[in-house]
C-alpha cells in the first residue's frame, strides 16, 4: 500500500481522526508554550515557577487557572511545558530506539549465520529484565535527570523493534525483487536499503507509534517513583508524584486535592491514548485479515 | 520437542551469564568507592577499617574487570548481594522477607487478568463490527494508555478515600497484630493461605479486602493488551474451513463458538505468556509501592530512590533470573502442550 493511500485512509476513520487532532492540539500547545504560558526565566523556561512556600496545593484561581500543586508549583505551567518534555522524550527515545532496532534487525536477517545467533541472543539477555526495572536500575547508576531517563529508556527499548525488523526481512529477502537485484549485482547496501527496509517499514512504523505513548508513560512513572526527573522540572510524571501526599484529601471532603491528580493525570493519559488510536488504526488498515 | 527443549536449555546457561555482565557492567558504571557497597554485606564490617581506600584495595576494586568479575558473581551465586541501606538487611533477606507479598499478589492477579481478557477478547470477536465490540474495542484502547500509576491513585482516592472500601497495606491493624502473635503460624508469609492454614478466615477476608484494589489496577493494562491478541485470532479463526464445515454441518453457533473456535484461536494467546510475565513483574513495582504493600516492587522503587546500589541491582539480577526460568518453564510446558511447536 502507498504511503498517501495509508494516510487517506487514517484521515478517514473516525477514530484515527481523532487520535490526529487530539496530537494536534499537544503540537500547537508545545510549539506555543513560551506565549501560552510564558516563563519567568526565559533561560530556565522547563523550571515550573511556584507561587509561594507553603506545602499546601492550592486550588484553581483567577492567576493559577489548573491550581498550584505540592510546594506551590503551578499546574497549568507544569502542563504546558511538560507536553514538550513528553514530545521531547518521545520523539528521541522513540527515533533512536527505533533505528537501532532496524539496523540491528536488518543486520541478524540478510546475513544469518552466527551474526544473527549472536544478535539475537544479545536481544534475549535485555529482554530478560523487565523494562521498568532494567531502567530503574540504570537511571539509579546514571543519576537523576532527563537525558539519562531517555538514554535507559533507549538501551532498553530497541529489542522488540530489531525483533520484527528480523522477522520482517526474513520473509521479504527471498522475494523475488530481492533475488532480482542480487543477480544484477547491486551492493549489500542498497540492496538492503532501497528492496527491503522500504518494503518492511510499515509495521515497524505502527509499533513506533505504540511506542511514543509508552515511552512516555515510562518516564513519568520513573518521575513518580523519584528516579526521573529534578524536582520542579516540568514533567508530568512528576507533577503526579506531588499529588501523591494528598490524594486522601481532608477531613469531610476526600477529594479536596482532586485537581493535582486529575489534571495532569488528563493530560498524560489523552497524549498516549492518541498515539495509540491512531496506532490502533494504521495496524487495522495495514491487517488484511481484520477486513 | 526434544531437539526444542534441548536447545532452550542450552542457552539457558547463555543467557544467565549474559544478564549478569549486564548487570555487572552497570555496577562497573560506579566508582570503585560506590561500588564498595555492593560488597560489604554488614555495616560491621566498615568499623575499624581506618580508610576506605584500604577497603577498596582489600576487594580488588582497582583490579582488571574479569578479575572483578569474578569475585562479584562468586559471591552472588553464593548469595551474597550486599547489604541494603534502604532496607536495613543484607539483600538476600530483604528479598526472600519481601517474596511471599508479591507472589501472593501476582498469583491473585494472573486469574482475572487471563480470564477477564480473554472472555472480553472472545465477546469482541463474536460481535465483531458490533456495538458490543465497539465499546470493548475503546475500553481496551483506554486501559492501554491510562498509566498504572495514575489509574492506582485514582482507585486509591475513590475506593478508599471517599468510600473508605479499599484500603492500602496488605492487612489492617487488628489483623497485623494477630498475624503477628505467637499463635498464628506463619507457613508462607501469604496471608491468604497462612489465614486459611490456620482456620483464621478473617485473616483471609482481611487480606483479600487490601488486595481487590492493586488487583484491578494491573489487571485493567493487561486485559487490553490480552483482548486484543485473542481478538485478532478468534476474527481469524472463525474465518477458516473447519469452522465453516462445523456450521455446516448444522451444529448451534454457540458450539461453534465456544468450542471448537475458542480453543484454537486461545493457543496463541499462550505465546505472550513470556512477555506477560515480565510485563507484570514491572507493574508490580508501580503497584506495590501505590498501595503500599512490603513486596519485592516495593523494595525495589525505595531502593531506587535512596539511591541504594547493592539493592537496586540485586534486585533487578534476582528478577532477571526468576523470570528467566519462570519464561523457561512456559516455554517448555507450552512444547508439552501444543502439537506444532513440538513438530518445529
Amino acid at each position: 500500500m502507498e504511503w498517501q493511500e495509508v494516510v487517506k485512509r487514517l484521515l478517514q476513520n473516525k477514530i484515527s481522526l481523532l487520535g490526529i487532532l487530539i496530537i494536534l492540539f499537544f503540537i500547537i500547545v508545545a510549539v506555543f508554550a513560551p506565549w501560552i504560558a510564558p516563563p519567568r526565566d526565559p533561560d530556565d523556561p522547563y523550571l515550573i515557577p511556584r507561587a509561594g512556600w507553603s506545602i499546601e496545593p492550592q486550588p484553581p484561581s483567577d492567576e493559577y487557572i489548573f491550581g498550584t500543586t505540592e510546594g506551590q508549583y503551578d499546574i497549568f505551567y507544569g502542563i504546558v511545558w511538560g507536553t514538550r518534555t513528553a514530545f521531547r522524550i518521545g520523539l528521541i527515545v522513540v527515533g533512536i530506539s527505533t533505528s537501532i532496532g532496524i539496523v540491528l534487525g536488518t543486520i541478524a536477517a540478510y546475513y544469518g549465520g552466527w551474526i544473527d545467533e549472536i544478535l539475537m541472543r544479545i536481544t534475549d539477555i535485555f529482554m530478560s529484565i523487565p523494562f521498568i526495572i532494567a531502567t530503574i536500575v540504570l537511571v539509579t547508576i546514571l543519576g537523576q535527570g532527563l537525558t539519562n531517563v531517555m538514554i535507559a529508556l533507549i538501551t532498553f527499548s530497541w529489542m522488540s523493534t530489531a525483533r520484527l525488523m528480523r522477522s520482517q526481512v526474513l520473509s521479504v529477502k527471498e522475494d523475488e525483487f530481492v533475488q532480482a537485484a542480487l543477480a544484477l549485482g547491486a551492493n549489500d547496501f542498497r540492496i538492503i536499503f532501497r528492496h527491503i527496509i522500504l518494503n518492511t517499514i510499515f509495521p515497524v512504523v505502527i509499533q513506533a507509534s505504540m511506542r511514543m505513548g509508552s515511552m512516555v508513560i515510562t518516564a513519568s512513572t520513573l518521575s513518580f517513583l523519584g528516579v526521573g526527573t529534578p524536582e520542579g522540572y516540568a514533567d508530568w510524571g512528576q507533577m503526579i508524584s506531588f499529588a501523591r501526599n494528598w490524594i486522601l484529601g481532608v477531613e469531610g471532603n476526600p477529594l479536596n486535592y482532586w485537581y493535582t491528580l486529575i489534571i495532569p493525570g488528563v493530560a498524560i493519559t489523552l497524549f498516549c491514548l492518541s498515539w495509540n488510536l491512531i496506532g490502533d488504526a494504521f495496524r487495522d488498515i495495514l491487517d488484511p485479515k481484520l477486513n | 520437542m526434544i531437539a526444542y527443549i534441548a536447545r532452550r536449555l542450552l542457552i539457558l546457561p547463555i543467557i544467565l551469564f549474559g544478564v549478569s555482565m549486564l548487570i555487572f557492567s552497570m555496577i562497573m558504571m560506579l566508582g570503585p568507592y560506590q561500588r564498595l557497597s555492593t560488597y560489604i554485606n554488614d555495616p560491621a564490617q566498615l568499623k575499624g577499617a581506618e580508610d576506605i581506600d584500604q577497603l577498596v584495595s582489600k576487594y580488588g576494586l582497582n583490579d582488571p574487570w574479569y578479575e572483578q568479575y569474578g569475585r562479584w558473581i562468586g559471591g552472588v551465586l553464593k548469595g551474597d548481594f550486599g547489604w541494603s541501606e534502604s532496607a536495613g538487611a543484607p539483600v538476600t533477606k530483604a528479598i526472600a522477607d519481601r517474596f511471599p507479598a508479591t507472589l501472593e499478589l501476582a498469583l491473585l492477579s494472573l486469574v482475572p487478568v487471563i480470564f477477564g481478557g480473554i472472555i472480553l477478547g472472545v465477546l469482541s470477536a463474536v460481535h465483531h463490527n458490533k456495538a458490543l465490540d465497539h465499546t470493548i474495542r475503546i475500553f481496551a484502547v483506554i486501559g492501554w494508555s491510562f498509566p498504572s500509576f495514575v489509574f492506582g491513585l485514582i482507585v486509591l482516592m475513590i475506593f478508599y478515600g471517599v468510600l473508605g472500601w479499599l484500603p492500602p497495606g496488605r492487612l489492617s491493624n487488628w489483623a497485623t497484630e494477630i498475624v503477628r502473635s505467637a499463635d498464628f503460624v506463619s507457613y508462607t508469609g501469604m496471608y491468604i493461605l497462612d489465614g486459611i492454614l490456620n482456620f483464621n478466615f478473617s485473616i483471609v477476608l482481611d487480606a483479600i479486602r487490601h488486595l481487590i484494589a492493586p488487583v484491578i489496577t494491573i489487571s485493567i493494562l493487561w486485559w487490553a493488551f490480552i483482548l486484543r491478541i485473542t481478538r485478532s485470532n478468534m476474527l481469524e479463526t472463525l474465518k477458516k474451513d473447519y469452522i465453516r464445515t462445523a456450521r455446516a454441518k448444522g451444529l448451534a453457533d454457540n458450539i461453534v463458538v465456544y468450542k471448537h473456535a475458542v480453543r484454537n484461536a486461545l493457543i496463541p494467546v499462550v505465546t505472550v505468556a513470556g512477555q506477560m510475565v515480565l510485563g507484570l513483574a514491572g507493574g508490580l513495582v508501580i503497584v506495590e509501592s501505590i498501595f503500599n504493600i512490603r513486596g519485592l516492587g516495593q523494595f525495589m522503587a525505595n531502593a531506587a530512590q535512596q539511591l541504594d546500589y547493592p539493592g537496586v541491582l540485586g534486585g533487578a539480577l534476582y528478577f532477571g533470573f526468576l523470570l528467566i526460568l519462570i519464561n523457561l518453564f512456559v516455554d517448555v510446558s507450552y512444547a508439552v502442550i501444543d502439537p506444532r511447536i513440538r513438530l518445529e
